[in-house]
């Protein structure tokens, strides 16, 4: 059988997760190119290629309208599409901006009115194309990226947690952020990751995005009684990474 | 000569982030010629405003996937310029080992899969798999050294997590350092090749020279990295230095309507950042070793050629790992302490600036009374090097007129010198004058 034809596209992002690609050393990088070939990845390679994909890793968020022509064309060319990375998945990052209406103006001034600096909310790339499996992150977890693939080319379906980080930090003894004075987003945060954060001191902010309902009400009120943020911060906190999950976008 | 050609690369190629190159000549005569950046605009300086102080660098870190641990850095600078936070000297020399990891990482990253494609005649990476597999194998055990060197002292090397504002939130322990030391010394012999396959290939580097001015940090303690002031350095060996909190009077911003980033300029009509320009400013300082390689591929201060900012790129992979070495020697023998953050003495506004692969960045941020931030300004280096790149195109398409190239070979070399500058174009684009509102 053929080698599966895998591709990169990116969009609005930092392309942090192709980089993730490339952090994989030489026995892991060469082993998986025994297995796939590489037909598309402008970051790393000039070729292009008209011909059907099999896997198309979709990095970015889409928040121009200008770019839904070229995901409709990717989508129409890959058997499986991939949102890679958490941009591409929920908008992560770049949704940072969506609750503000003065974006533009705030960062070009008297020339926010310039064509070329259009931009809309962002949003992830499901919301111009159908997504078949998503990588969440930010970065991607690029040991999951592994297992996805595999999973693909075994002819399976991806297993992604939809417990919260909790679990993981349970599961590897971590004491809990909130019990040295810290906060953490941990509670609703997407697992996955293994939670590597509070293992090394730092709260979780849910860099993979929320897990399904999650009760961001509840989220609120510990943030605000039990780490005692400063005023009005908890009602904000969690726009950071998942601010396309809180219900209050424009 | 009465050549008409016509090129148009649309989202050039191995390259972070978008951007295109337009070129029409009609009968000899140039009608266009541009270097654009049609990247998505991020708007990262709204973003930041009404975040936690503790929050501002993991969202500029976001900015750029590649430089992420620069972003962080200057990011962290800046913060602590503006809460009066002072780090101690162990935090200093971890961050620069984190720092000079980013630089070896990034350059072997630059270095063997972005620009030397190019001079193998191969369009990527991949098919050098096939043809020059040692190669490939080598550059990718180069650059897992530098993602678990970096990974170590960061957390990860794209945003990096235990640098945090006043210090980090977890240490690497001595024999960890030491594994790291073992997996340096045995990646000796791989640098070494690296070097003759670079020796191999320099002789291919176009010869062309277009004077212009340097920027890059300056500091008395060695070849700048992780800390200094602003120096720049014009052909004829003046230099000027500026403090980091004046970074606007030389950096100078302006729009144009190609390209959704930013220019600069400051005593010419445009500058350069980046390894070159921090080679051309401080090459004196480099350690023995580095000013070595730099003699025998032939780089020599001031060098005006931009394609050799690759050269200068191999001269830094060198230095920083040299630098390092001893640096993690410093830790072995004196251990890392398990130090407190330094913690905010005021809220007020401050600036910092730190190299990135790609050249100087800048950071400025304010914050209120809360420890939230007011609003924010990024002036990245790829955005200071875009209206160089463009002055570049203006005097090397008429040279090659000159020299009769076809279009073919035109594209080719218009795309290795934007290459050259290893641009890392999705972090620039966004900024302009900052508004602090309060």
């Amino acid at each position: 059988m053929a080698k599966p034809k895998v591709a990169f596209f990116d969009f609005t992002c930092c392309e942090g997760c192709q980089i993730e690609f490339t952090n994989y050393g030489d026995p892991v990088f060469l082993e998986l190119l025994k297995h796939v070939d590489v037909v598309e990845f402008r970051e790393a390679m000039s070729e292009k290629t008209k011909d059907p994909i099999d896997i198309a890793f979709i990095e970015g968020s889409f928040s121009r309208e200008a770019d839904r022509p070229r995901l409709e064309e990717i989508r129409k060319r890959a058997k499986i599409v991939i949102a890679y990375g958490q941009c591409a998945t929920t908008a992560g990052i770049n949704a940072l901006k969506n609750h503000t209406s003065d974006y533009r103006k705030f960062v070009y001034g008297k020339d926010a009115a310039l064509p070329h600096l259009d931009s809309q909310i962002a949003v992830g790339v499901d919301q111009a194309i159908k997504v078949d499996y998503y990588a969440f992150g930010c970065p991607v977890n690029k040991y999951e990226v592994l297992q996805i693939v595999s999973h693909l080319l075994h002819g399976k379906d991806p297993v992604i947690p939809n417990y919260p980080v909790c679990v993981e930090c349970k599961r590897r003894e971590t004491i809990c952020r909130f019990d040295v004075g810290d906060y953490c987003l941990g509670q609703t945060a997407r697992a996955g990751c293994g939670a590597p954060c509070p293992a090394d001191g730092i709260p979780c902010e849910a860099c993979r995005g929320f897990v399904d309902k999650p009760n961001h009400d509840s989220l609120v009120k510990v943030l605000d009684k039990r780490a005692g943020m400063p005023k009005g911060w908890a009602q904000t906190k969690t726009r950071m990474f998942t601010a396309n999950q809180r219900g209050d976008v424009k | 000569m009465s050549k008409t050609l016509s090129i148009a690369v649309h989202h050039l190629t191995r390259v972070e982030g978008h951007g295109n190159i337009e070129v029409d000549v009609k009968n000899g005569k140039i009608q266009k010629c541009e270097w654009q950046v049609p990247e998505a605009p991020r708007f990262f300086e709204a973003m930041v405003r009404g975040r936690h102080y503790t929050e501002v660098a993991r969202i500029t870190s976001r900015i750029c996937g590649i430089c992420s641990v620069g972003h962080t850095l200057a990011s962290l600078k800046a913060t602590e310029s503006a809460l009066g936070i002072e780090v101690s000297e162990q935090t200093f020399k971890l961050r620069s080992l984190l720092k000079h990891a980013e630089n070896f990482d990034s350059h072997v990253l630059h270095v063997y899969f972005l620009a030397a494609p190019d001079f193998l005649g191969a369009p990527s990476v991949f098919p050098l798999v096939a043809t020059h597999g040692p190669v490939v194998a080598r550059a990718l055990r180069l650059k897992r050294l530098g993602h678990e060197w970096g990974s170590l002292i960061g957390g990860r090397t794209t945003h990096p997590t235990k640098a945090i504002p006043g210090g980090f939130s977890a240490f690497p322990t001595v024999a960890e350092l030491k594994e790291l030391k073992a997996k340096m010394l045995a990646a000796v012999p791989d640098l070494e090749e690296t070097l003759k396959t670079i020796a191999a290939l320099a002789p291919a580097i176009p010869a062309f020279d277009r004077p212009t001015e340097y920027m890059a940090l300056h500091s008395q303690s060695g070849y700048a990295l992780y800390d200094g002031d602003i120096q720049t350095v014009l052909p004829d060996g003046n230099k000027k230095t500026y403090k980091v909190a004046d970074y606007k009077t030389c950096t100078n911003e302006y729009l144009t309507a190609v390209s959704t980033a930013k220019y600069t300029k400051n005593r010419l009509g445009s500058y350069a950042a980046g390894a070159l320009a921090r080679f051309n400013n401080n090459h004196e300082q480099l350690l023995p070793e580095a000013k070595k390689v730099a003699a025998d591929l032939g780089l020599k201060g001031i060098c005006t050629n931009p394609y050799m900012n690759t050269v200068a790129q191999v001269v830094e992979i060198v230095e920083s790992f040299h630098e390092s070495l001893a640096l993690v020697d410093h830790f072995i023998k004196n251990g890392v302490k398990d130090e407190p953050l330094a913690k905010p003495t005021r809220f007020a506004k401050g600036a910092g600036a730190t190299e990135v692969p790609r050249g100087i960045l800048f950071h400025e941020y304010e914050y209120d009374k809360d420890g939230m931030c007011l609003g924010g300004n990024c002036i990245i280096p790829t955005n200071q090097n875009h209206a160089n790149i463009q002055k570049d195109f203006e005097a090397l398409v008429p040279k090659l007129l000159g020299e009769d190239a076809d279009e073919k070979k035109m594209e080719l070399r218009l795309e290795m010198l934007v290459r050259a500058y290893d641009p890392c174009i999705s972090c620039s684009t966004h900024f302009l004058d900052v508004k602090f509102i309060r």
